[in-house]
């Protein structure tokens, strides 16, 4: 039963993490959001006895690509209302 | 009008979903019959492997995996190719800003540490969790970490390159040996020793040193190509 719980408790984090990238504008904020995600998704994975799958999704889906995101937004926008047209971004980007 | 597009198609989409996952339970247990039995038997029987997963991606399913490693390999080289014109000459200049002397000395403390754990993960991949892709992308964040906290920090792509195709090339030379002893491609030709021993399981744990190597090759010559890229 406890495991259960735990495992509610883990998914409905991993839902409020996703909502909460969604809303937010501020896309780094949103960015170590998604990390979040990966991040509880990797405990999940271990709780289902998927260690393997585990530690690809801790390296991958924490590290790797949520840097290559923040590098991303190092080089574009960080916010997303500054930039409301396609040419904004252009120019943004150089 | 493409909100309610695109609405339509998340209705029928998430319908269908419904629908085969409300199928799921309806006939028992799904997997009864089928290899699973074989696998579980063989790992432990023939192959003297401990960890049932390893065995199945690298000897029963190698074939994925050589196919895997190739999918891996034509993503980095397109975006190699995309990036190449905008890319700065290698260890010009990085695209970050120099980071903070506590980041610098906390990265070079951690770096061998990850580099550690990876080699570990991937020598170690069939007796315990993980394998090469895993111990590869753990080395391959740990060069990701020495390249943010150094903005001169450089890795040689001759070197990458190198370490890439001769992991690839002695992947598929592994593979036709067994096909040239045994019979079917990447069948295990060599002494499988005891279980549980770190010598044993036959050519498994050569093959996902080789798959370590490959995938950190790759990733980090991913990471290093885009970090460089020009500014304008």
């Amino acid at each position: 039963m406890a495991f259960v719980i735990l495992m509610f408790f883990l998914i409905a984090l991993m839902i409020g993490a996703a909502i909460y990238a969604i809303v937010q504008k501020d896309l780094l904020y949103a960015v170590i959001a998604t990390g979040v995600i990966s991040l509880i998704l990797s405990a999940l994975f271990f709780l289902l006895q998927a260690p393997d799958v585990a530690l690809t999704e801790a390296a991958i889906g924490v590290a790797l690509t949520t840097i290559i995101f923040i590098i991303t937004i190092r080089n574009t926008v960080r916010n997303e209302d500054k930039f409301k047209d396609k040419d904004d971004i252009k120019s943004a980007v150089k | 009008m493409k909100k309610v597009i695109v609405l339509l198609l998340l209705a029928v989409t998430g319908y269908y979903l419904v629908i085969s996952f409300m199928d799921l339970g309806k006939y028992g247990p799904v997997v009864e019959t089928g290899v699973k039995d074989f696998y579980l038997e063989k790992t432990v029987s023939e192959l003297h492997v401990a960890n049932t997963i390893t065995s199945i991606i690298v000897n029963f399913r190698g074939f994925d995996t050589l196919g895997e490693v190739t999918v891996l390999f034509l993503a980095a080289t397109a975006l190699g190719g995309i990036l190449y014109k905008r890319r700065h000459d290698v260890g010009e200049r990085s695209v970050l800003f120099p980071s903070s002397s506590i980041v610098k000395s906390g990265s070079k403390l951690l770096f061998p540490a990850i580099i550690l754990l990876g080699a570990y993960v991937f020598i170690h991949g069939h007796l315990s969790p993980g394998g090469g892709f895993q111990g590869g992308a753990i080395i391959a964040t740990g060069f990701l970490l020495m390249l943010l906290a150094y903005d001169n920090f450089s890795v040689s792509h001759n070197v990458l390159s190198f370490i890439e195709s001769f992991a690839g090339i002695f992947f598929v030379l592994f593979g036709l040996a067994g096909m040239m002893m045994g019979g079917t491609f990447l069948e295990n030709f060599m002494p499988v020793g005891k279980l549980n021993d770190l010598f044993s399981g036959g050519i498994i744990p050569i093959i996902y040193i080789l798959v370590g190597f490959k995938v950190a090759a790759e990733l980090t010559g991913l990471i290093y190509t885009v970090l460089h890229e020009k500014e304008n």
